[in-house]
């Protein structure tokens, strides 16, 4: 009796159900294309960062070399290889933020909860992410992402107002 | 059709550079063409053995009509386009090019190993700013231990992403990869796995800057105070062409000598550090003579060729000449066996030998005149089908394996029949694993399928062959892809060489390619087995392989019934030879052993009666005959350590001192042409004549040996380059085991377990390992672990401890 994959070990059914879905999305031959949302699924039961083995795991599964799914993992910044806070927090700091005041806006966040970017609160509650490139909405800077939501316009106030409104 | 446009080649589309028009290939890309065409263009990433990343955009140049300057590398040529490549918009674009990527660059080059060959250096010369403008903070890297070949300064790296390519589309396995983005971006494996290909080394010569250089060689020369001279690898059967790098005589490193039709521009990593074993601390040092009362005494060359010289006379005088036996290493150059198998001749003995890792000597007197592959090692790329029996390429000759490898990448259905599943760096067709007692009817099994295909009748007593295995249809696909292959090869690897019936499957190997219309051949141990067979080193054969008429003992025959004396060229018979035990005692029981040895160990002190330190590898000219039968010369390039003296001049010495006749060459090449000139035939023929067997005796019961040779066990100077000792291939000696097999002997993973074969015992780690056959058991030879056990092949106790 050979070995349970790591796979089968690492991933719950369900997962590998929803990566299912997404492989069949894709011909076999671009397969890799399901790494990224593979990558989300395992993320997303892991309290939203990934371990080697997840990752291992997701390569395992989907049948690319753990060295592919690790350059993917580490180069975009949706994807966390080290523990966060229960919240994340992208404050984009890109041109058309940087013009409308986001400098700003990091400094408040800063101080606000007591930690630096790429800083987690003590409590867990949120991490404060370093934010690499454009986050898509230059009409309405400055703008952040919690948890995969927009917030526009942004101003003091309202940052409290969000920040303070996660558990 | 007009003339004109029949004039033209339609392969071809005819561009212009820097005002020169040239005929470049269809679809090929710029830089291919200005590199024919011998126009520089300055590159880091592009390498024409690799997919093109076009990353480093360093080779930026300027096409008419083109809005901005286009990567040579990645620019398909289009007719009538016009390049320029030193126009001022495009100096001016590989110049930005070149400060961005100086930005990060350490300004480290004198104290970086690359410094003087680095193609960053370089080119930074001839397209950098002499001083920087860039005045924020450079990066810097952490360090990442790639293992003990490749040393790392990752904050030199300038992504070119040479090494991640070669090491995924060459090497097999995806094991450095960019992680991060951007500015921190890093070429590392990420959870610090190490690289563990047996082709890793290529990293360090692709690497355009001193981020991965030689471990073993890191800060030991530099280089322009290196001499650069052509050699050939000891290693293998391929013959991988090398330059050797040394200074004032002194090996200092290994790197690739490009031949298209060998090696290409690669090197395993066996050719490349295997040198390090030529500096080994066991290296002897002076001539060793045992004095009456058996102690060792340093003495000069002339009292030490005088006494080797009194042993063999006075052996053959007093006990007559079938009293000697000569072995000689299969890594000897063609002029050593040469000489050796004239001198034992010369002293009335036919016993002499190099195939020291086979017993089965029965079919010697049919087969070819000397052993092959059968097929040149560029065509092995291309063939569609390939059976391999008995053989594990990428341990036994990596080159091999390479160009399977791309056969396989290309559709070639590649197929392994043998002892364990095979760990390889591509899908295999078909894979049968079977125990060595079920080898030969195995074999039979693809033979009699492919009998059934064609109809053919099968030859006398080819049922004692088949021993009753049924035709399954794993031996169908094999057969049937064989047969429909325009170009099939059955190629027989040591492990088929060293089974205790390989001449029946050499016979059945022959066969199956006959009525497939295959080309067949075998993977021969050591680097110039063939050219033992060519120099008359072999005891059935005289030089050119003319038959001797009264043959002599063969390896295993002369430690089966042992000799009074033996005359051993660069073996260690306790690691070398097919039984180690037998030939340990055998030298411990003999009344004189003359060594012509680069090494000398406590064993041999305890066996010989006189050690004569001779050259190894770089420090002696000589020639090597490849599997494909290509004979390759190289000159003596290092200073031989110590008193060493090239083997072929201490035997040919020695043939004065013994006033025999032939041996008043002055140069190797001399010997080479006289090997050359007693060799009429040379073809590389390789059919086995069916000879009826007999009925197949009984296997013995119980558990049986498999004791194929690790990668870096094969020979003594590989035994003793450390740094290869220290990768996963040369740590990792254990004895390997299925689950069924470890199951009912109650011996667990990792666990110790006691192995006993015939009297010997050793204490080894145990590894549960489900590619091993059932009813089989892996123990390595040719490694410290295993020293002094038995066969290679036979019955063995496996007890947990």
């Amino acid at each position: 009796m050979s070995e349970q994959r790591l796979s089968e070990r690492v991933l719950t059914p369900e997962q590998r159900k929803h990566i299912d879905h997404w492989l069949a999305k894709f011909p076999p031959e671009g397969k890799r294309s399901a790494v990224i949302p593979a990558l989300h699924v395992a993320q997303d039961g892991n309290g939203g960062y990934l371990t080697a083995e997840l990752m291992d795991a997701v390569a395992d599964y989907i049948g690319v070399s753990p060295v592919a799914v690790y350059e993917v993992a580490t180069f975009y910044s949706m994807f966390d290889t080290q523990p966060v806070g229960r919240h994340k927090v992208n404050v984009c700091t890109n041109i058309a933020c940087m013009l409308m005041g986001s400098d700003d806006i990091v400094a408040h966040c800063e101080q606000r909860l007591g930690i630096k970017l790429g800083e987690t609160t003590p409590d867990n509650r949120i991490t404060l992410k370093v934010e690499e490139e454009c986050l898509a909405a230059c009409s309405s800077g400055p703008m952040m992402v919690v948890d995969g939501h927009y917030h526009t316009h942004l101003t003091p106030e309202k940052v409290d107002e969000i920040l303070d409104n996660l558990e | 059709m007009t003339d004109k446009a029949e004039a033209k080649n339609p392969d071809t589309v005819t561009i212009e550079v820097d005002g020169v028009e040239m005929e470049a290939r269809k679809g090929s890309m710029l830089i291919e063409a200005t590199d024919d065409a011998d126009i520089h263009v300055p590159r880091f990433c592009y390498h024409r053995k690799l997919s093109i990343a076009a990353n480093c955009r360093m080779c930026l140049v300027d096409v008419e009509k083109a809005p901005k300057p286009l990567p040579a590398c990645a620019t398909p040529v289009a007719d009538g386009m016009k390049v320029h490549t030193r126009s001022e918009r495009a100096l001016k674009a590989q110049k930005g090019v070149m400060e961005f990527l100086l930005i990060n660059h350490p300004l480290d080059c004198p104290i970086c190993d690359q410094g003087g060959e680095c193609e960053l250096q370089d080119l930074a010369l001839g397209y950098g700013r002499g001083v920087s403008r860039f005045s924020e903070r450079k990066r810097a890297v952490k360090d990442e231990n790639l293992g003990p070949l490749i040393a790392t300064e990752m904050t030199r790296c300038i992504h070119c992403t040479r090494c991640v390519r070669f090491l995924d589309e060459v090497a097999g396995f995806r094991e450095l990869g960019g992680m991060g983005r951007g500015e921190h971006t890093e070429i590392s494996t990420y959870v610090g796995a190490g690289v563990h290909s047996e082709m890793s080394g290529n990293i360090i010569d692709l690497c355009p800057v001193g981020a991965l250089t030689s471990k073993p060689y890191r800060f030991s020369a530099r280089a322009w105070e290196l001499l650069s001279h052509p050699s050939i690898s000891p290693h293998d059967c391929v013959g991988s062409n090398l330059l050797i790098h040394h200074v004032r005589g002194q090996i200092k490193r290994v790197v690739p000598q490009e031949n298209e039709a060998i090696n290409e521009c690669w090197l395993p990593d066996r050719d490349r550090f295997g040198y390090e074993g030529v500096y080994s601390t066991e290296r002897l040092q002076s001539p060793l003579v045992r004095d009456r009362n058996g102690h060792w005494q340093v003495v000069d060359w002339e009292v030490a060729l005088e006494a080797a010289a009194e042993h063999l006379q006075g052996l053959v005088r007093r006990e007559g000449a079938d009293a000697l036996g000569t072995l000689i290493s299969p890594n000897a150059t063609l002029e050593e066996m040469y000489l050796a198998g004239q001198l034992t001749r010369a002293l009335g003995s036919s016993n002499i030998d190099a195939r020291l890792r086979e017993v089965d000597f029965s079919d010697q007197d049919r087969r070819s005149v000397f052993p092959a592959l059968g097929i040149e090692l560029e065509a092995l790329e291309n063939v569609e089908a390939a059976l391999l029996v008995g053989a594990e390429p990428r341990w036994d000759a990596p080159i091999v394996n390479h160009r399977l490898r791309k056969a396989a990448k290309r559709g070639g259905a590649v197929m392994a029949l043998h002892y364990r599943a095979q760990q390889l760096n591509y899908g295999l067709a078909e894979e049968r694993v079977a125990g060595p007692a079920a080898m030969v009817q195995e074999l039979a099994a693809v033979a009699r399928a492919l009998l059934d295909l064609s109809g053919d009748e099968a030859p006398e007593g080819f049922d004692n062959l088949l021993n009753g295995q049924g035709v399954e249809d794993v031996h169908r696909s094999m057969a049937k892809r064989l047969r429909e292959s325009a170009r099939a090869a059955v190629v027989l690897g040591p492990g088929a060489q060293a089974h205790p019936r390989a001449a029946a499957l050499r016979m059945l190997g022959s066969l199956i390619a006959s009525l497939a219309q295959a080309r067949f051949g075998v993977l021969t141990d050591g680097a110039n087995q063939a050219g033992a067979w060519l120099a008359g080193a072999v005891p059935h054969r005289r030089l050119g392989g003319v038959a001797e008429q009264t043959p002599g003992l063969d390896a295993a025959a002369m430690l089966k019934e042992p000799r009074r004396g033996y005359l051993l060229l660069g073996v260690e018979p306790e690691f070398d030879c097919w039984d180690g035990a037998a030939a340990l005692a055998a030298m411990n029981k003999a009344q004189s052993v003359v060594c012509l040895t680069p090494f000398v160990t406590e064993t041999m002190r305890a066996y010989a009666d006189v050690l004569l330190p001779v050259g190894t590898f770089g420090e002696t000219a000589g020639t090597y005959v490849n599997a494909e039968g290509r004979w390759q010369s190289f000159p003596g390039v290092a200073q031989p350590v110590a008193e060493a003296r090239p083997a072929w001049k201490v035997l040919r010495v020695l043939g004065n001192v013994l006033e025999l006749d032939g041996f008043d060459y002055d140069a190797p090449d001399a010997i080479a042409d006289a090997v050359e000139r007693g060799c009429s035939d040379k073809s590389a023929s390789t059919a086995v004549e069916w000879q009826a067997p007999g009925q197949a005796g009984r296997e013995s019961e119980g558990l049986a040996r498999i004791g194929l040779v690790p990668i870096y066990g094969g020979d003594p100077l590989v035994r003793r380059a450390e740094s290869l000792q220290q990768t996963w291939q040369g740590r990792d000696q254990k004895v390997r085991l299925g689950p069924g097999v470890a199951g009912s002997l109650g011996v667990e993973g990792d666990g110790r377990v006691r192995v006993r074969q015939g009297e010997k015992t050793v204490e080894m780690v145990v590894a549960i390992d489900a590619a091993i056959a059932d009813g089989a058991v892996w123990i390595p030879s040719g490694v410290s672990e295993t020293a002094g056990l038995g066969p290679m092949f036979g019955p063995v106790s496996v007890e947990p401890l």
